[in-house]
């Protein structure tokens, strides 16, 4: 028996569904800055095809799984680099989220702009993605006391 | 108490709809939305920043430490998920 | 007639979902459905800002090219400030959802009036 796929139908929808939604999150934290796109919607198509995941495979033997756990400690660490790169432009002489003194080799000016926005869209991406998922975790009962609800 | 919300609410349909004879029409380039700070945005985000999406650039650069609170919104948000539904069940106390 | 067609009533429109959602917190006994009418006035207020933001003939707010003029690029605040907006009203509904949890695990009920009643009992 094949681990964790319930039917045909929900095999089928797996396999159409969950990869490219979560390549289709990527892309569009990739390319927010040179297209329409962001953080925050990135964020939210990487959540959905992991709560697609849970749903489809179930909780346990999901494919592509974070616990709710874990995703509350990872959303801890994705505000923790939107901080720590306002942090870093500090140590190094500038204002908060100045993005002028970030110390990286670059040739231009704008291009230290273009690291620091991609910086801190990666922070809020996984900050979103992790916390909608400690969300669904907890509201399904996933751990904790409501876990027979 | 239906009667007290409907006649709450036809009062304030009365307010809104008087309002919105004030408003810009839809579209206007000179209405007070469009030319106080956006002009600027749009004008000089491509030499500042160097993101063709301005949206992003507004975001992340002009108004980053706006978005830093959002995110510690959100990520408090999820911890309050969390907190409340994972403590004790009522009655659970015995074990 | 015209004139109210294209300056108003997408107003009004907006105007009345908003009113929807509204008269659905007062009136509904039912927790979920408030929530549900509190979100229906979420979208309306969402809505109104973008409606702002719009220009006529304008495109939207990713710079293509190195000429370029205002009015061609529509406004970019009221998304900026919408897209958080949008995030953090889905997150404070789960937390609605998360205390409604625990007031049907304690009162076993969802009804505002039946809740009250065992409060003060």
């Amino acid at each position: 028996m094949k681990p964790g796929f319930i039917s045909f139908v929900l095999d089928t929808a797996f396999r159409v569904l969950v990869p490219f939604t979560l390549v289709y999150g990527v892309y569009v934290l990739i390319f927010g800055e040179y297209g329409p796109g962001g953080g925050f919607q990135a964020g939210t198509a990487l959540s959905v095809g992991v709560i697609l995941s849970k749903l489809i495979q179930g909780k346990e033997k999901a494919q592509f799984n974070i616990r709710g756990s874990m995703a509350l400690i990872l959303a801890g660490i994705g505000t923790f680099i939107y901080a720590a790169v306002g942090f870093t432009t500090m140590i190094f002489g500038g204002k908060f989220l100045e993005y002028e003194f970030l110390p990286i080799p670059v040739h231009e000016l704008t291009e230290l702009h273009v690291w620091g926005i991609l910086g801190i869209e990666i922070g809020v991406t996984i900050c979103v993605m992790t916390t909608f998922i400690a969300i669904f975790s907890a509201l399904t009962g996933e751990e904790g006391p409501f876990k027979d609800a | 108490m239906k009667k007290y919300a409907a006649l709450l609410t036809i009062a304030l349909a009365f307010v809104f709809f008087y309002a919105a004879g004030d408003l810009p029409q839809i579209g206007d380039k000179d209405s007070p939305a469009n030319v106080h700070v956006s002009p600027r945005y749009i004008e000089d985000a491509m030499e500042e920043i160097g993101s063709p999406n301005l949206v992003t650039g507004v975001l992340a650069d002009y108004r980053g430490y706006d978005t830093l609170g959002e995110t510690t919104v959100i990520f408090i948000a999820g911890i309050a998920t969390a907190m409340i539904l994972r403590g004790k069940k009522e009655g659970d106390d015995a074990e | 007639m015209l004139d109210f067609l294209t300056n108003s009533l997408i107003y009004w429109l907006f105007a009345i979902l908003f009113l929807l959602g509204f008269f659905g917190i007062l009136a509904n006994n039912n927790f979920m459905k408030k929530l549900m009418a509190m979100n229906i006035m979420q979208v309306a207020v969402i809505i109104f800002f973008l409606l702002l933001g719009q220009k006529l003939g304008g495109t939207l707010p990713v710079i293509w090219g190195t000429d370029y003029v205002v009015e061609h690029y529509i406004n970019p605040l009221p998304h900026a400030l919408m897209l958080t907006a949008i995030v953090v009203s889905l997150s404070t509904t789960g937390v609605a959802l998360a205390l409604m949890m625990r007031i049907q695990d304690h009162y076993g009920d969802l009804e505002e009036d039946e809740i009250l009643r065992r409060m003060n009992k």
